[in-house]
């Protein structure tokens, strides 16, 4: 059967995959940020996900507002890096697992959670970061991508609760899956930034921290936290945050935190990881 | 009012915005294609016309005022297409939003020191009340 291996926190940082694509992450600025990540590529190496499930959103690349979209998955074979106005980033295709998309959203319905099924989708840096920060520069990832995608451009977005049971939900469809896959699962984007307006730049480590340690320890509070309580104490595109309640959700209520890294500034976010392992291997 | 109109210096993008804006950020849009890029960088005045925008919404572009853009209904993640067409980098773009005028260096440095402090920057009610 299928099985989540593990859960991964972190910041999806667009700055992060021009500076690994261009090959400029040394130097002082970057160094504690290398430091910082090379036990989560270390994780990856040693436990080998044949698939990661990557929790993420769209900034405005493959969708527009036309349609505005709460959540969604990517059914294909492929997904390309999408051009998000200055060219595709050139890292591998992601490849997708059609057989897995399909039982996931399948039993996402039969769940009551109506996600949208995306039979072509690009994805941009939301996704294609994470996976630079954990795989760092290879030929091809070495792993399988599903995509789910969250609508956090607009207010109000989904609840973070709604979020935390579609990770149960999915956790129910890889449970139900029946190939014998290790799957992990990576919850993106936040922590405390805010991109726009005169409050630009803002920082909230105090509460990040705090955040962090809810999530972890007492998610059934943390799940709570209203969409105001995030915009104001973690910036307006901190609240990019829930999608590391999906993430929660999929793990088991009890978790043991494999490791943590937090460190400002990368660009203009206080940039976070951390993996979760369960306690008891099932 | 609603709560979030009480954190100072943000545009929350809510379903109101989102349809003042609708326009403004569906021409951003194009710009994730070689195509509208080249219309916008080499025949803006046409091709701004195109998106059902009103007249303040096309002058705020034509001026990059990126603030301005926001109060019109421009979402930060598709604003900061018409930037980076542009060649700004988002800490470029923050520098031109602040109140202070800092400069990108000047905001860079700001994110070295620990970002923008969230110190009197939590509520417009509590600044005014202390």
């Amino acid at each position: 059967m299928a099985k989540i291996i593990g859960g991964i926190g972190t910041s999806h940082i667009p700055t992060v995959g021009k500076v690994i694509d261009n090959d400029e992450m040394h130097g002082e600025y970057w160094e504690p940020f290398v430091k910082g990540i090379q036990p989560a590529r270390d994780w990856m190496k040693k436990n080998k996900p044949d698939i990661c499930i990557v929790v993420y959103n769209d900034h405005g690349s493959n969708f527009s507002l036309k349609d505005v979209i709460p959540f969604g998955i990517g059914m294909g074979e492929k997904f390309l890096p999408a051009d998000e106005g200055y060219g595709r980033r050139e890292v591998p295709t992601c490849e997708g697992y059609p057989a897995l998309s399909a039982h996931i959203a399948e039993s996402l319905i039969f769940d009551e959670f109506d996600i949208v099924l995306s039979n072509e989708l690009d994805v941009d840096h939301g996704l294609t970061v994470p996976l630079s920060i954990l795989y760092d520069q290879p030929e091809a990832w070495p792993c399988k991508v599903i995509p789910i995608y969250v609508g956090v451009v607009q207010y109000p977005q989904p609840r973070g609760n709604r979020c935390y049971n579609l990770g149960k939900a999915i956790r129910r469809a890889v449970d139900s899956f029946p190939e014998d896959l290790n799957i992990a699962i990576l919850g993106t984007g936040g922590l405390s930034h805010q991109l726009q307006g005169q409050r630009a730049g803002l920082i909230n480590q105090d509460y990040d921290k705090k955040w962090l340690d809810g999530l972890v320890n007492t998610p059934l509070i943390t799940k709570d936290i209203t969409h105001t309580e995030l915009l104001r104490e973690a910036g307006s595109e901190g609240i990019e945050a829930i999608m590391w309640l999906v993430m929660r959700g999929a793990m088991d209520e009890e978790v043991k935190e494999t490791y943590r890294f937090m460190h400002t500034p990368v660009s203009n976010t206080n940039y976070s990881l951390i993996i979760l392992e369960n306690k008891k291997e099932k | 009012m609603r709560d979030y109109n009480d954190i100072p210096g943000t545009y929350v993008f809510d379903i109101s915005m989102s349809q003042k804006g609708y326009g403004l950020n569906k021409f951003c849009e194009t710009l994730n294609r070689e195509e509208g890029r080249n219309q916008f960088l080499n025949n803006q005045d046409e091709y701004l016309t195109k998106f059902n925008m009103t007249e303040e919404q096309i002058e705020a572009i034509k001026e990059r005022d990126i603030n301005r853009m926001l109060e019109l209904g421009g979402n930060i993640y598709y604003v900061f297409k018409i930037a980076a067409v542009l060649g700004h980098s988002m800490q470029a773009v923050g520098a031109m939003m602040s109140d202070e005028g800092l400069t990108e260096k000047e905001f860079q440095q700001m994110m070295i020191n620990g970002g923008r402090s969230i110190e009197g920057n939590r509520s417009k009610k509590e600044n005014k009340d202390g």
